[in-house]
């Protein structure tokens, strides 16, 4: 059992390093960039992987490996801004409805249902239509459809704290309702919500990315990986590069959170962790 | 039968929700139908015109009323017409309709073929090399975007091996094999997991070891008792993935060129056909909201434990 403990610990360090060293990646893309990303170079165009391209170049001659780095400070940080906005929204919503019950808690309840009767993404794609393109509207149409989760997760939790002693012993000395959900309810429901969030990003990722691959997102020439696809799509039986290269970006870095995902899930997991 | 009529009933308050929704998503779009007719028309209007115009469609009336008259316009299979085509929405919904049913149908399919067997291998040789391949296949599947899966698969079978057509070529067999494939893949990778847990969870209850006692084959425990326990988690996966896989034929069925409902909506947004949109987002919902409806019915009939109103589940 000890060496299964280690086991998980190492793997969330490793896992986690791996997941900080794509976030400072996509921080400082622009002092990892081996070329300008928008210098256009007509010369050179679709050029195939070689000693100075590494990834080739596409239609108007950019290098892009540079794009694909500098594509991930989009994909990656709107991403990550997804998950932050609607799982710090959700929680907050959920504690407050499974805090104070009553009707407030039966109407916020109602229309979390509503959007979870809705099929995502395509509720997404519309609002998303309507909103027109942009990495900020795009963001925001998958952030309307995923709240609920969140705030699902933390009103459940909640609710299961709510009666313990120790809330019960704050409410007795007089601490203010703001104080007993900040200071005593929050500190015991995080976890399942963590774990959630990591366990999120992989897929909001892939969502944020096919809604640009649909146009509805990223809008060129902003070096984005769904875009980058949608834009090289006609050239995949030639340059199959300019395709697949974004693409596999996506992939690993979807991996790597997804492991990283995994390895907080079993840190967080009590069976796994006794 | 009291609780079929309790769901059914339940849906009347979400119908409704879809069709304000989808009736207020025109609204949002700031499109006013009026000018752009008349700009489509190139004439150069008055405001008494436009007016005019607007009495006469009765958007000069408040938005609930406008919203009532569209609902019985809608019951009576009136969605207006398309801004590009200029033909009738509703029809072309239908005429597309069949092609994205068949696509989906074709893609549930495939995916109960792959995943049952791969993840019952997997949970019965659980720790064993087969094991770790499955869920390593599971796990990539799970990480690749539908749309990364498409290029790929379009680029190794299409290109490189010539096996299939790249782009569909009407409805046919070897056309709705890649697009066939792509959704399959995502569905089973997720599917193969919670089948293997379910199943792995399954055969740590005693009745197998009972079972076992008594020389019952372990084949036929298998097939007799653990897969009917696992009819639940899949129908349940099924109602779950029928949201994204409406959402992915959309996408897949635009890189395909299958001539469905999903790149229907792909290619109305980028011609900001407004109404061919709001059919569709009206229409996938309510397709969703019916399949969620006959699923929590269905579960009634496979699971007698539901059904006898067992509230521990």
């Amino acid at each position: 059992m000890m060496k299964n403990k280690k086991g998980i610990k190492l793997r969330l360090i490793l896992f986690g390093l791996l997941a900080l060293g794509m976030i400072i990646v996509a921080i400082f893309a622009d002092k990892f960039c081996p070329f300008d990303p928008l210098q256009q170079d007509l010369n050179s165009a679709y050029l195939a992987p070689d000693g100075v391209h590494i990834m080739g170049t596409d239609a108007y001659g950019r290098d892009m490996f540079s794009r694909i780095i500098m594509g991930a400070r989009i994909s990656i940080i709107s991403t990550l801004s997804l998950v932050a906005i609607i799982s710090i929204v959700g929680t907050i919503i959920g504690l407050v409805c499974g805090y104070f019950g009553g009707k407030i808690d039966m109407l916020v309840m109602r229309i979390s249902d509503m959007f979870l009767a809705f099929p995502g993404l395509v509720f997404a794609i519309a609002i998303a239509a309507i909103m027109g393109g942009g990495v900020a509207n795009a963001v925001v149409a998958l952030a309307l459809i995923s709240w609920p989760k969140y705030a699902r997760i933390a009103r459940s939790q909640t609710l299961a704290v709510k009666n313990s002693t120790y809330v019960t012993a704050a409410v007795v000395i007089g601490d203010s309702h703001i104080r007993i959900m900040k200071n005593h309810i929050l500190p015991n429901i995080w976890g399942p919500i963590l774990v959630t969030a990591v366990l999120d990003i992989g897929t909001m990722l892939m969502e944020l990315a096919g809604l640009s691959f649909l146009g509805l997102g990223a809008q060129p020439p902003v070096a984005e990986w769904g875009s980058m696809m949608s834009t090289g799509r006609s050239m995949l039986q030639t340059c199959p590069w300019v395709v697949l290269s974004p693409g596999l970006a996506i992939f690993i870095s979807v991996i790597i959170f997804n492991l990283f995902g995994d390895s907080i899930r079993d840190a967080f997991d009590p069976k796994l962790n006794n | 039968m009291k609780y079929t009529c309790k769901r059914i009933l339940q849906l009347i308050p979400i119908l409704f929700a879809i069709t304000f929704l989808s009736f207020a998503m025109m609204r949002l779009a700031g499109s006013d139908v009026i000018e752009q007719k008349m700009q489509n028309t190139g004439q150069v209007v008055s405001e008494a015109q436009l007016n005019a115009a607007r009495e006469e469609l009765g958007l000069d009336k408040p938005m609930i009323t406008q919203y009532f008259v569209w609902l019985k316009n809608l019951l009576h299979g009136d969605m207006g017409v398309s801004y590009v085509s200029g033909k009738n929405v509703f029809d072309t919904f239908i005429e597309k309709l069949p092609a994205t049913i068949l696509l989906t149908v074709s893609s549930i399919l495939l995916t109960i073929v792959i995943s049952i067997p791969l993840g019952i291998i997997s949970a019965v040789y659980q720790n064993k090399i087969i094991d770790y391949i499955i869920r390593l296949l599971s796990f990539i599947g799970n990480s690749m975007p539908n749309f990364f899966v498409a290029l790929v698969l379009m680029y190794f079978l299409g290109i490189q091996l010539k096996l299939f057509p790249i782009i569909s070529r009407g409805i046919s067999i070897e056309s709705l094999a890649m697009p066939t494939l792509t959704l399959a893949i995502a569905m089973s990778a997720k599917y193969m997991r919670q089948i293997r847990a379910t199943i792995l969870d399954e055969l740590d209850k005693d009745y197998i070891i009972g079972a076992k006692a008594r020389g019952v084959r372990f084949s036929v425990t298998l097939f007799m008792s653990v897969l009917r326990a696992c009819l639940v988690t899949i129908i349940t996966l099924l109602a779950l993935s029928i949201g994204s896989l409406l959402g992915g034929t959309a996408i897949i069925e635009s890189i395909f060129m299958w001539d469905g409902v999903g790149k229907m909506a792909v290619d109305a947004i980028n011609m900001r056909d407004y109404p061919i949109i709001q059919a569709y987002v009206m229409w996938m919902a309510i397709i969703y909201v019916m399949v969620n409806l006959i699923t929590d019915l269905s579960y009634r009939l496979l699971d007698p434990r539901i059904r006898l109103g067992d509230k521990s589940l």
